[in-house]
């Protein structure tokens, strides 16, 4: 018989530093007090396909980037398959979204910058006001920088080089490592997999390839920073990151956009293997303008005693659709999938998280938060699936809800299949709203209304919160904070 | 009486009072919940350097008193008036009221999880008196949990989460002695104490004592005022305020208990309303729960 566990006592990887506290209110002086990235910039790129797509897209973009053949096939056979195959029926609504309206390969400059003086003075200054050279000396290991279709700038400190740490874009990796990439690329996810993957694999560009060798252990993260400029842009990187035996890797993605009254479409594929006793933490926070479609498949495979962990904060998107998954494929594999959500008015979150326990003595731990305020829709969608003979496999599934305003709406949706009875499981799910004793205490305390309500939704999303590194914390309160003050639309 | 009491507080006072009208002025006070009528006219005048000590049985609408001054939402002022340094306090929201420095010291202090103590404090502290005073934060909260024996690893704990009932009122004396109010309200603080606590609380409060703050204590038992000697006496019973006087009141009630109180009220020919609620103490004293740890008696065995 399935026995139920008590969340609390799955240990999650990061332990909290005593001095994060401080240092996070230190650097939150540093910050400056707005944080804006709804601008755009006035940069023509210097190459782009026409609006909509066609076989000949396809190719043109594969014949541009001079890929091998067998590359050009797959993405000809996955825009074929993306042509058969229907929107998925469930989740949120696509019907809006008008493929044939989108520009679906924008080339910004010629070649890539090694440093930021290589990088055209305009699209420098819009990573310079997202913070990213600043956050790359200060604390990052790597630094890679897509602007539209294409990685413009992409840094690696020496040492991780000399280690035999390669951290690349996409597109350099099948140029320079083409044996691994063939070996795995659309492995974890097969352009079959769905609609939107398919789409990925047919027009793909940019992304990371990270493969980190066997023992090494790179210390600080590595950063992908992904910028949309262009009305009616579409973003499709491709990211896979391998960590062979025994190593450590945290990857870092953040997103923005300036806000066009257009649509604009990011549908990232993002595939992570985790070999034998290797740990992948793959951190995401996003802050999409309102006006993105992003529709994203995340993958990872750990094999023995391996773990991977997808810390997913979504933010901002007029639709998110987004299910990071793992599968446990060796035994004692570990899986950690720790989700934030805040959907405010006219926005859809559509998040989750996915495990397939393949392997006995495995642990998976799901742990979801959502805000809505306005009109503002969140669901939680989670998969769990524990196959026969995966005995002294643990999991626990938790997602809790916070509802700021009456009109907004959050769902759940848990799946739970377990065919194996040694097994132990626990799901939990919590709705909430900001109690009226919780708000007078700190009201009389001093606190504004406004003040006591971000603390208590501060408070709530803590359990993610804590997950990510001390700068991202700050600027996702940061975030939330901006949120509590935009008008309910 | 008051002057028995050292004065060990810090406190800087910036503001020069001009004000001859007390700090806090209560006239009618009328207050509902849920449309039943608690408080039936409550008249209560405190200012600074005074210790006013509010004594009644359960479910005499002490309680109710304490959180219709700090502006809950949940209680409704139907008549009366109060003011506070000269201000319409029913006019302002509860922060507003706090800034102003009024404090309320909550019986069961809600948690708040996810917050941390450390952070809260801070933000407390500078929407009372600004930007400047967090430059001085770290050292005086350090001062301060040191007068309250208190560990410093409160300030990464998650507001009054998985506090104890002991842990819950130290930290509410902890926010007051950070946020220095002119006039700070004690709800039945001493309730639910072990000696060790109880002693804690008490001795806080005593430092914070002085001519810069006045106090409005509420408690069903004298207990807690042998600890904190209070200046005047006033015997909340039904909503009303029966009787009123000084320290000897609080002994009077803790030897006779309420009943005469009632006897005299009614004799004046009053209509005394008594709380239906059950549990409600007219006489008895209740006892300080103490713990007793005795490592050679336990489950009821006395070892030889």
């Amino acid at each position: 018989m399935a026995t139920t566990v008590d969340i609390q006592e799955l240990p999650l990887a990061i332990n909290v530093d005593p001095n994060r506290e401080r240092m996070l209110r230190e650097a939150e002086k540093e910050l400056p007090l707005e944080y804006r990235a709804g601008w755009h910039d006035e940069i023509a790129p210097i190459f782009k396909t026409g609006k909509g797509l066609s076989r000949f897209v396809v190719e043109e973009i594969s014949r541009m980037k001079g890929e091998p053949a067998w590359m050009t096939e797959i993405r000809v056979n996955a825009y074929e398959h993306f042509l058969t195959r229907k929107l998925p029926e469930w989740g949120a609504d696509l019907g809006q979204v008008n493929f044939d309206d989108i520009y679906y390969y924008l080339k910004p400059m010629e070649g890539q910058g090694k440093t930021w003086e290589d990088v055209p003075e305009d699209i420098k200054n819009t990573f310079d006001k997202l913070g990213i050279p600043e956050a790359e000396r200060k604390f990052l290991a790597g630094v890679s920088a897509q602007y539209e279709s294409e990685v413009v700038y992409h840094s690696i400190k020496k040492e991780l080089e000399d280690q035999g740490v390669i951290f690349t874009d996409m597109d350099s990796g099948l140029r320079e490592h083409p044996d691994i990439v063939k070996k795995f690329f659309g492995k974890v996810i097969p352009y079959k997999d769905n609609k939107i993957a398919a789409l990925n694999t047919a027009v793909w560009s940019g992304g990371s390839f990270v493969y980190v060798p066997k023992g090494v252990h790179v210390a600080i993260p590595l950063q992908a920073y992904f910028r949309i400029n262009a009305k009616n842009a579409g973003q499709f990187e491709r990211t896979l990151i391998i960590a062979d035996e025994g190593s450590y890797v945290h990857y870092i993605e953040g997103c923005t956009a300036p806000i066009w009254s257009e649509d604009s479409l990011h549908c990232a594929v993002v595939e992570l293997l985790a070999m034998k006793d290797a740990t992948i933490r793959y951190t995401t926070v996003q802050n999409w303008s309102n006006n993105v479609y992003n529709l994203v498949t995340k993958r990872a495979v750990a094999y023995e005693n391996a773990t991977v962990a997808w810390i997913d904060g979504n933010l901002g998107s007029k639709v998110t659709m987004k299910y990071p998954a793992v599968y446990l494929m060796g035994k004692g594999a570990k899986a950690e999938i720790v989700s934030a959500a805040f959907a405010n008015s006219g926005q859809v979150q559509d998040a989750g998280g996915k495990v397939w326990h393949c392997a006995p003595e495995t642990t998976s731990t799901i742990t979801s938060k959502s805000v809505t305020k306005g009109t503002g829709r969140a669901e939680f969608r989670g998969w769990l699936k524990i196959y026969k003979g995966c005995v002294d496999s643990v999991s626990a599934m938790r997602c809790d809800a916070m509802l700021l305003d009456k009109q907004c709406y959050s769902g759940t949706t848990p799946v739970i299949e377990v065919d194996e009875e040694k097994v132990a499981l626990g799901h939990e799910a919590t709705v909430s709203k900001v109690g009226e004793e919780e708000l007078f205490y700190l009201m009389s305390r001093g606190l504004t209304e406004r003040e006591a309500i971000t603390q208590i939704v501060n408070g709530f999303i803590e359990p993610f919160t804590k997950e990510l590194p001390m700068e991202y914390a700050v600027e996702l309160n940061r975030l939330i904070a901006l949120q509590m003050d935009a008008a309910v639309g | 009486m008051a002057a028995t009491a050292a004065t060990t507080d810090t406190t800087t006072t910036t503001e020069t009072t001009t004000e001859t009208s007390p700090t806090l002025e209560v006239r009618g006070l009328r207050v509902a919940i849920a449309e039943r009528e608690i408080l039936h006219g409550i008249d209560l005048t405190v200012d600074k350097g005074e210790v006013h000590a509010i004594l009644g049985p359960n479910g005499s609408g002490k309680s109710t008193l304490a959180y219709a001054l700090m502006g809950d939402p949940r209680y409704d002022v139907t008549d009366g008036t109060v003011t506070f340094k000269g201000q319409n306090l029913l006019e302002m929201e509860p922060d507003e009221r706090s800034r102003a420095g009024l404090f309320l010291c909550f019986q069961y202090p809600t948690s708040i999880p996810g917050v941390r103590m450390g952070n809260f404090l801070r933000l407390a502290v500078k929407a009372r008196f600004g930007d400047a005073a967090v430059k001085t934060f770290r050292r005086e909260l350090q001062e301060t949990l040191r007068l309250l024996k208190m560990d410093r690893s409160y300030m990464e704990r998650y507001l009054n989460e998985g506090f104890s009932g002991g842990e819950k009122k130290k930290a509410e004396i902890l926010q007051m002695a950070m946020l220095k109010p002119e006039i700070a309200v004690m709800d039945e603080t001493d309730s639910g104490l072990d000696v060790d606590a109880f002693k804690v609380v008490a001795d806080g409060v005593n430092a914070m004592r002085g001519p810069e703050r006045g106090f409005v204590v509420i408690t069903h038992y004298n207990r807690m005022l042998e600890y904190i000697k209070p200046d005047f006496v006033h015997v909340l019973i039904g909503g009303k305020i029966v009787k009123e006087g000084g320290p000897e009141l609080a002994q009077f009630v803790d030897q006779h208990g309420y009943r005469p109180i009632l006897e005299e009220v009614r004799a004046r020919g009053e209509e005394v309303e008594l709380p239906e609620e059950e549990g409600a103490t007219y006489g008895e004293r209740p006892e300080l729960e103490t713990r007793v740890h005795d490592p050679f008696r336990s489950h009821g065995r006395t070892a030889i």
